[in-house]
């Protein structure tokens, strides 16, 4: 039941034009520069702009095919949207709103149930009270919970994060992760924050000025790209696997294909996949493995190659960790002064990991 | 001294059975007009606007005055409800209809569409993609939303039937149970110069329309006017 899409929408100083297409499960996120058609693009799966044309087919069932004039409109559409600013019916009560998007689907089309979600969501305790009284976190945990009970085959999310503070962010956060897990709905995520984006995504989509620039696995694809706006952002994520924990040093082993990685101790089983991001500005060289040095962290790696940065006294470094791509910031002096080049077997010294 | 005839009763009847199915049926066309000229890009939005506000500006003599020539036997609605044999308008009950449905149009439509306005979109596309289809978002979200549009839209449209004058005198005449409402008949009493019986309904029309209105401002700040 995977997600492809064709989409072609002219708007006054904007055009949208973007080919996708979504596996069929788990959490494909959508990620880019504000004002690069991300939201626009979920729209258009909604069947929320008329006005755009192609085709959208999920699994056998197609949704627009503009050449043949079909459109199917958005009541139609087996979705559940989950609005940046949560869009709750301010006249409904919270079990109203739970209650509205399940009620218009027949009992024998239900996949969801009613006590799972509002388990899953922790929304019992505010069925009784009504929208306007609710904190922005409560708010968009009743409009995940909203979207989810209408039996969707497909879960918009538009930002669903972003109008929060941090604090509810980190509130909701677990929850759209338990409900990666524990509901097997397909998702699409819109996001320009890209930690939201690493720590959720199965699938990542990159945008720029209302097309799309690539697709594939989140980890490789944010390796080949500079994602976001530039030099701060740039980094790559990588899988691995709680090895060990040490208990002198509060210390726990992340182990990957390239290596081995020492983090603060994790409160998380052994065995147990975490996410890692590596920022390229906390990745530096040396050809000999430094034993003197404060730095913990050190993976042999091989020069892929080096292209210019955002400032002309740097270079972005692609390096191969043994099939692991990584980046590094160095400077061009540094570069020349090492006498680096592609194929040379290096050192990098990894200043710091951030577990997603 | 006030009194209140039953002549007086007659016409007071007629005056609300007219004000409440002109207001009936200007909520049945108003509501889908206000929801175009709410929503919608075209061209004639500006045009269809301009003439739905025009009993605002106009006095009341002259809309009467054209629809009387438009109804007569020579005008071009006259001439069709004649070939459909409906007769001629003016001077009938439904002629008063129309004309009252013209009359009122602004003050129903109007509070609509700034209701209707002023909801946006974003609670209508919540509702559709929780598969609700047009008419179930219309009775479900946009109703219960805009309440106090449609209340104003309705008090404005009855209360403003009610008082009308010039577009009755102009197209209905003057006959009692047809067409002499409450305004014409304070009109004819103070032409007999029966100043009692014209106190009678006059003092009962303002203390009917402050009650209204009062309760209407109670409730709410109107959505217009």
């Amino acid at each position: 039941m995977s997600l492809r899409a064709r989409l072609d929408l002219a708007r006054p100083g904007f055009r949208l034009a973007v080919e996708l297409e979504a596996p069929q499960r788990g959490v494909c996120a959508l990620h880019g520069p504000s004002g690069a058609g991300k939201s626009t693009v979920l729209r258009c799966l909604a069947g929320l702009e008329p006005a755009a044309r192609g085709r959208i087919d999920l699994g056998d069932r197609c949704w627009q095919d503009s050449a043949r004039h079909h459109f199917l409109p958005a009541h139609r559409r087996e979705i559940g949207y989950v609005f940046q600013d949560a869009n709750l019916f301010p006249h409904l009560p919270v079990r109203g709103n739970l209650e509205y998007g399940m009620a218009r689907v027949p009992i024998p089309h239900r996949r969801v149930f009613w006590d799972q979600v509002v388990e899953l969501f922790g929304v019992g305790p505010l069925l009784a009270r009504m929208p306007a009284g609710l904190s922005g976190g409560e708010r968009q945990r009743v409009a995940m919970a909203r979207a989810v009970l209408s039996s969707p085959r497909l879960l918009l999310m538009d930002e669903p994060l972003a109008a929060l503070d941090t604090r509810s962010k980190a509130e909701i956060l677990p929850y759209l992760e338990r409900l990666g897990k524990e509901l097997t709905i397909p998702m699409v995520y819109v996001s320009h924050a890209l930690d939201e984006v690493l720590r959720l995504a199965d699938h990542l989509i990159l945008m720029e000025g209302g097309r799309t620039l690539d697709a594939g696995v989140p980890g490789t694809l944010l390796a080949r790209h500079d994602p976001g706006a530039g030099d701060e952002d740039a980094g790559m994520v990588l899988e691995a696997r709680i090895g060990a924990h040490d208990d002198t040093y509060h210390l726990s082993r992340l182990d990957f294909s390239g290596g081995t990685l020492w983090v603060a101790r994790r409160e998380s089983v052994m065995g147990q996949l975490v996410r890692v991001r590596i920022l390229a500005r906390d990745v530096s060289l040396v050809l000999t493995p430094h034993t003197d040095s404060s730095i913990l962290n050190r993976l042999q790696a091989v020069v892929v190659e080096a292209s210019p940065a955002h400032h002309p006294a740097q270079l972005r470094v692609r390096l191969d960790v043994d099939g692991t791509p990584l980046l590094a910031s160095i400077t061009r002096r540094s570069w020349d002064h090492l006498d680096l080049a592609p194929g040379r077997r290096v050192w990098a010294q990894v200043k710091s990991v951030a577990v997603l | 001294m006030m009194s209140l005839g039953t002549e007086d009763g007659v016409a007071i009847l007629l005056t609300l059975k007219l004000a409440g199915l002109v207001t009936v049926l200007l909520l049945i066309v108003g509501t889908p007009l206000a929801w175009w000229l709410a929503h919608t890009r075209s061209a004639w939005k500006g045009p269809v606007g301009a003439v739905v506000a025009l009993p605002l500006v106009l006095p009341p003599t002259v809309l009467g005055f054209y629809m009387l020539l438009a109804m007569g036997p020579a005008g071009p609605v006259g001439r069709m409800t004649q070939a459909l044999g409906f007769g001629l308008l003016p001077f009938t009950f439904t002629g008063l209809v129309i004309a009252s449905l013209l009359y009122s149009l602004p003050f129903v439509v109007q509070p609509l569409q700034a209701a209707f306005a002023s909801l946006g979109n974003a609670p209508l596309e919540a509702a559709a993609t929780l598969r609700a289809g047009p008419v179930d978002r219309f009775f479900t979200v946009v109703l219960p939303l805009t309440r106090p549009g449609f209340l104003t839209a309705t008090v404005l449209g009855f209360t403003h039937t009610v008082g009308e004058f010039g577009v009755v005198l102009m197209m209905g005449g003057n006959i009692p149970g047809q067409t002499r409402v409450i305004s014409v008949q304070i009109y004819d009493h103070v032409e007999a110069m029966e100043y009692a019986r014209a106190h009678g309904l006059a003092a009962a029309m303002v203390i009917f329309s402050f009650l209204v209105l009062a309760l209407l401002y109670r409730r709410q700040r109107p959505a217009l006017l």
